[in-house]
Parts: C-alpha cells; structure tokens; sequence
C-alpha cells in the first residue's frame, strides 16, 4: 500500500498556552518526518492563536493548519474532535501525535475511532523502521514503545495495515530543542463552522493553578519513595533538598502515602525530569520511575535493598537505611562548604 | 427516572506482579495472576448504583471478556446491579480498544434505552483509557472523561465537576453521555450479604453449555428458561446475537498489534559503590563539588 508520509501533531492549548509537550512533540515530529523524506504539520485549534502558530515553525513545523474562532477557545471534545477527524479524513496522514495529557487522552481515542486509525496510548519513545511482520514487509512503520501490564514489560506496538497511526507521548519524555532559524512554513487557515450539535456539552466554568513546582527545570532534584516508611523519614529529604538547595520530588508510591504532593511526582504518570543531578532515596526503581528520571545527568541511589533495581541505572550508589545515612550527608556536606 | 449501563472488566491484578508470573521469554504469564474487578469500573458502578437510589431507574452492568470474566457480573449483581450481561466469543479475543469499543458499542445498541453510560477512566492491565470515549464516538454520544463529581442533574442535563490539566473545570451535558471516573470520586459499597446468597449461583450462557457437556440429562434451552425464571441467568451476548460484522472486532479489526515485547531488565551500567561513612560521603561530595554539579 501506498501511503503518505505526512506526521502531523495537534498543538494543544489551555487558556491560549500552548502545552509544552505539543512543542517537544514537533522536534520529534521533525526528526520523525525527516527520516519518512515527509513533511511536518502542526494542528493549531483555538482563538487569537497567531502567537502559538508563529511558534510552531521554532520548533520545526513545515506547515501549520489553523481553525481560529472564538467557540474554540477553550478545548471541548465534540467540536475539536469534529474538526481533526474530518481533517484526517481528507488528507490521511501518516502519523499524528498527542500529548498524553488530559485533552489528548480525551480527544485522540474520539478521533482515532472515529477515522479507523490505530492508537497507542502513553509512549515513551517513538521510532521509525522498516518491519516484517507476519511474513510481509513494511516500510517506515512507527515504532510505539511503551510500557505495559503495570509497566513490567516494554510493548513495542505498530499499526502495519491502516493509513493513519496515531500515538499520545507524556510531557517531558521527548526532548524540547527549538531551531535556531525557524522554518519558514507555511500557514493554512482553514474555516470551523458552528454546528448546534458541538454544543451538547458546556462548560460552566474553568479553574486553574498554576504550577508553582518547576520540577524540569530544576539542576538538582532529591526524591523519596515509600522506603522512607513514613511522612516523618520524609521530611529528611526535605531536608537534605534545603542543604543542598535541590527541588524535592517523590514515586508515586510516596505520593500515594500522602508523603509528598502530587505535583512533585516523578516517574510515568507524573513529570519526567533530566537534572544534573538526581538522588533517589528509598525508591526501590520501579520502570514507572526509571522512565521519568533515567536521563538525569548524573543518580545517586541511597537504598536498603542491595538488589533494587535503581541500582542499576544509579552511578553512585549507596546502600543503607536513609535516616542515617541522609542525616550524615548533610552534615558532611555542612562541613565541606565551611 | 435515568438508566445506566456500566462497562466493567475484570483485569490481571497487575499491581502484583512478581517472578513466577513471567515467562522464560519475558512476558506475563496472564493464567497466573489473580484476576479481579477494575476498580474505577467498581466506582463508577457505585455511581450508577447512587443516581439509581436517588432518582429512580435501571442499572445495567456489562463487560466484554472470556466466560470467566462472568465472576465480576456476579460481583455487580451483589453490589446491586439489576441485570448484567456478558459479552463473549472466541472472534472477539485480541482485540485492541477499536475492537474493543466497536462489540461494545453493538451491544449497548441491542440493550437500548440509556442515559448514562458509565465507565472507570482506565482499565489496570492496558492503561489506555480509549475504550469509553471510543465507545461513546461510536454511539456518537458526548463524552466527559476524568469525572470527579456529580455536581446536578436534572432536565435530562448532569453537570460535571472534571479534572483537567492544572486545575478542574465545571461542565453540562445533555443527555445520554458517556461518563468515565476518577477512583477517587466514590467508594464502591460492599456486597450485600443478602445478595450474595441470592445470585451467588448466577451463570452465564457458556457455564450453563459446560454443565450440559457434564451432564447429558441436561438440556441447554430448558436450563436457561430455568434460570432465567429464578433470575440468575447472566445475559450473554455473541456474535450471533448481534449485528457484527467479523472483520470489526478481535484481531483482525485491531490496527494495533503488539510487534515485539520485553521483560523490563536493565543492563546495569555499572556503578560506584559508597560507604555510607564519613569518608565515602565525603569523598562522594569531592566529586560532585569537583564537577561543579554541587556547591
């Protein structure tokens, strides 16, 4: 079968923000359409998007489909889903990516139906290659890899037989490299009309935060893990965070004890991180972590457990019990600074 | 008075996962875990079960799986639920969530006469989070995902209290809508004693056919009319009793399949091991003030 070979990503806005990972989900898209000879589209859809569109072509976009109008404002399955399914429809790309965020979770299983396509939920590593599979080849197929069964195996998943594949990728997991020259795409406009049928659901209102914790962002991050036992062991990592002015994050598992709050959780279902440094402490390295901070520049891992599988992917690794071990540290670290 | 369909799924207990489960080659050895009920699919039971008590109206619990999965049909019916069906047959096994949705939304089409269909955000075993709102396409119903509370209902319109990115926001929807639910959002009751006893022997289709290969005195149609009358037939739905067509559903109307899978095994890179004393400490933080990546 003769496809095209055109990977498009939906940009996702909340508010008129662009999400971060519909930009780190270009520079995949970029490389991704590079290696297919394709081409790269951003889907923008909203209102006042000048700005998100113009930033697209930073971040690598060949050609950037626009539907601006003010019923689009805020995100709403029906009528976005309307627009991508039919826009996918007429022009069948190849590949189209989603942030596995709360829109995208919501919007591409509802486009993904609608148009026939496959769909792999949550990736944390998207590639292309040539596959044999039951005895037939295929040329450029996406790799979609992604944890399964609780995240005790790695699935590589592909959509062999259908035009369009279709994957949502986790913030954080592809890399945000925006290009020193931007391309000089192209913008296509194109028209959303309002259809009564959209408006089955409303929203009454909007509330938002926002994120005070800039986990990304931080050179060093100290994170515990259910290992510490309790909320009291906890604090010594904050503590050691405060010593060595670090960002405190925690697993899920500390989350879930109520140790640490949510928007400090580091791992799959929580940000992903690339510090220069990154201690691990009583976190036995379960995959969901590993997938959201195995990139650090440089672990260290402070466990009880001699076996626990961060070891594997710590450089310094230190096993003993951490209420005696993190109180040392500090003091050491007090010591050499004097 | 609203009615609820609730799609439930009995899944791997994946939470528990330890070494004999895994094959020689990596993968998970399914038969050995424990299977049980999803829970946000118990919450958004409860759910159901709640709108029912406070407004009237029918709670329908069905799940798609292999004639096992008829276990948590019985769990549903001991929560309360007033009938249940189990959607079974060899052409559905395989399927991805397209599949998936596309038998269940057939189903839902044969039983009709809904307000809500309710659904837990994701299933334990695959995460994915598609089936309902690719069920609800299919419907071509609204859909509102991640609900975290009930906030009214009336008219014949729920407005929604849902999470979203950074924060939550308050929606209406006309009904019928697709709802799927946070864990959070309630806790499932326990099973009425008093149920239990009553639907305890509750069987579906394929286990009454069983005990016919069992027990020649036994005839099939004469064991449903039987267990129907004493409400304890489990509705079971296959290929022939629905519109399907075959190429839509099991394997062959998955565009996904699994190409390769791994157990999750690192190569370990090798690293440097500490003394948790003063001077392994201390030479440690050396290093990390020598790379300027402390201080």
């Amino acid at each position: 079968m003769n496809f095209k070979n055109e990977v498009w990503v939906f940009i996702e806005q909340r508010g008129g923000k662009p999400a971060d990972v519909s930009f780190e989900l270009l520079c995949k898209g970029n490389k991704l359409a590079e290696i297919m000879g394709g081409v790269l589209k951003a889907i923008v859809i909203g209102s006042n998007t000048d700005e998100i569109t113009k930033q697209t072509f930073t971040y690598g976009a060949d050609e950037t489909i626009v539907f601006d109008h003010p019923s689009l404002k805020n995100f709403r399955t029906l009528p976005y889903a309307k627009i991508l399914q039919n826009l996918v429809k007429e022009q069948t790309p190849r590949i189209v990516l989603f942030g596995a965020t709360i829109i995208g979770r919501d919007l591409a299983p509802r486009v993904a139906s609608h148009t026939k396509s496959g769909l792999t939920a949550d990736c944390t590593d998207l590639q292309i290659s040539d596959v044999k599979y039951l005895n037939q080849n295929h040329s450029k197929l996406l790799l979609q890899i992604r944890p399964a069964f609780g995240g005790n195996i790695i699935a590589t998943i592909i959509t062999p037989d259908v035009p369009t594949q279709m994957a949502t990728v986790r913030e954080g997991v592809m890399e945000l490299f925006p290009l020193e020259k931007p391309k000089e795409g192209k913008i296509t406009k194109l028209e959303y009309k309002p259809d009564p049928v959209d408006d089955l659901v409303q929203i009454i209102k909007q509330h938002r935060e926002e994120n005070k914790v800039n986990l990304k962002a931080a050179p060093v991050i100290v994170a515990g893990g259910y290992g510490l036992g309790t909320k009291d062991n906890f604090r010594l990592v904050e503590e050691l965070a405060h010593t060595i002015g670090a960002e405190v994050a925690g697993s899920r598992a500390a989350v879930d004890a109520g140790f640490v709050t949510p928007d400090r959780q580091v791992g799959q279902t929580g940000v992903t991180v690339r510090p220069k440094l990154y201690i691990a402490i009583g976190i036995s390295g379960a995959i969901q972590h590993r997938a959201g901070m195995k990139d650090s520049n440089k672990i260290i891992a402070i466990n009880t457990d001699p076996e626990a599988p961060i070891f594997d992917i710590a450089h310094y690794g230190i096993v003993g019990d951490a209420t005696q071990v993190i109180p040392q540290f500090i003091e050491v670290y007090k010591h050499k600074l004097k | 008075m609203y009615n609820s369909i609730v799609l439930v799924k009995q899944v791997p207990d994946t939470a528990n996962i330890s070494g004999k489960v895994m094959k020689d080659d990596g993968t998970v050895n399914r038969s050995k875990l424990p299977a049980i009920f999803n829970y946000e699919d118990k919450v958004s039971l409860e759910l159901a079960l709640q709108i029912k008590e406070r407004y009237g109206g029918k709670v329908i619990a069905i799940t798609m799986g292999p004639p096992r999965a008829s276990d948590i049909l019985r769990e549903c019916l001991y929560m309360g639920a007033d009938e249940v069906y189990l959607i079974s047959d060899r052409k559905f096994a395989g399927a991805d969530t397209l599949a998936t949705s596309y038998v269940l939304s057939e189903a839902i089409k044969q039983i009709g006469n809904y307000h809500f269909i309710f659904a837990g955000r994701q299933a334990i075993d695959g995460d994915t989070a598609q089936v309902g709102p690719q069920t609800a396409e299919k419907l071509n119903v609204p859909q509102i995902t991640y609900t975290e509370e009930i906030i009214d209902l009336k008219d014949n319109k729920i407005q929604i209290k849902r999470k979203i990115d950074g924060g939550y926001e308050i929606v209406e929807s006309k009904l019928p809508v697709l709802l799927t639910v946070l864990k959070d959002v309630v806790t499932p009751r326990p099973f009425s004693t008093k149920r239990v006893m009553a639907y305890k022997g509750a069987k579906s289709l394929i286990d009454l056919e069983k005990l016919t290969e069992e027990n020649s005195l036994l005839y099939i149609d004469k064991l449903v009319h039987e267990y129907k009358e004493r409400g304890l037939y489990i509705n079971t739905l296959t290929t022939d009793d629905m519109k399907i067509e075959a190429e839509r559903c099991g394997i062959k109307g998955s565009p996904t399949k699994v190409y390769k899978v791994e157990s999750v095994v690192l190569a370990s890179n090798g690293h440097k091991n500490i003394e948790a004393t003063k001077n392994g400490l201390g030479e440690l933080i050396d290093q990390l003030l020598n790379d300027h990546i402390l201080g």
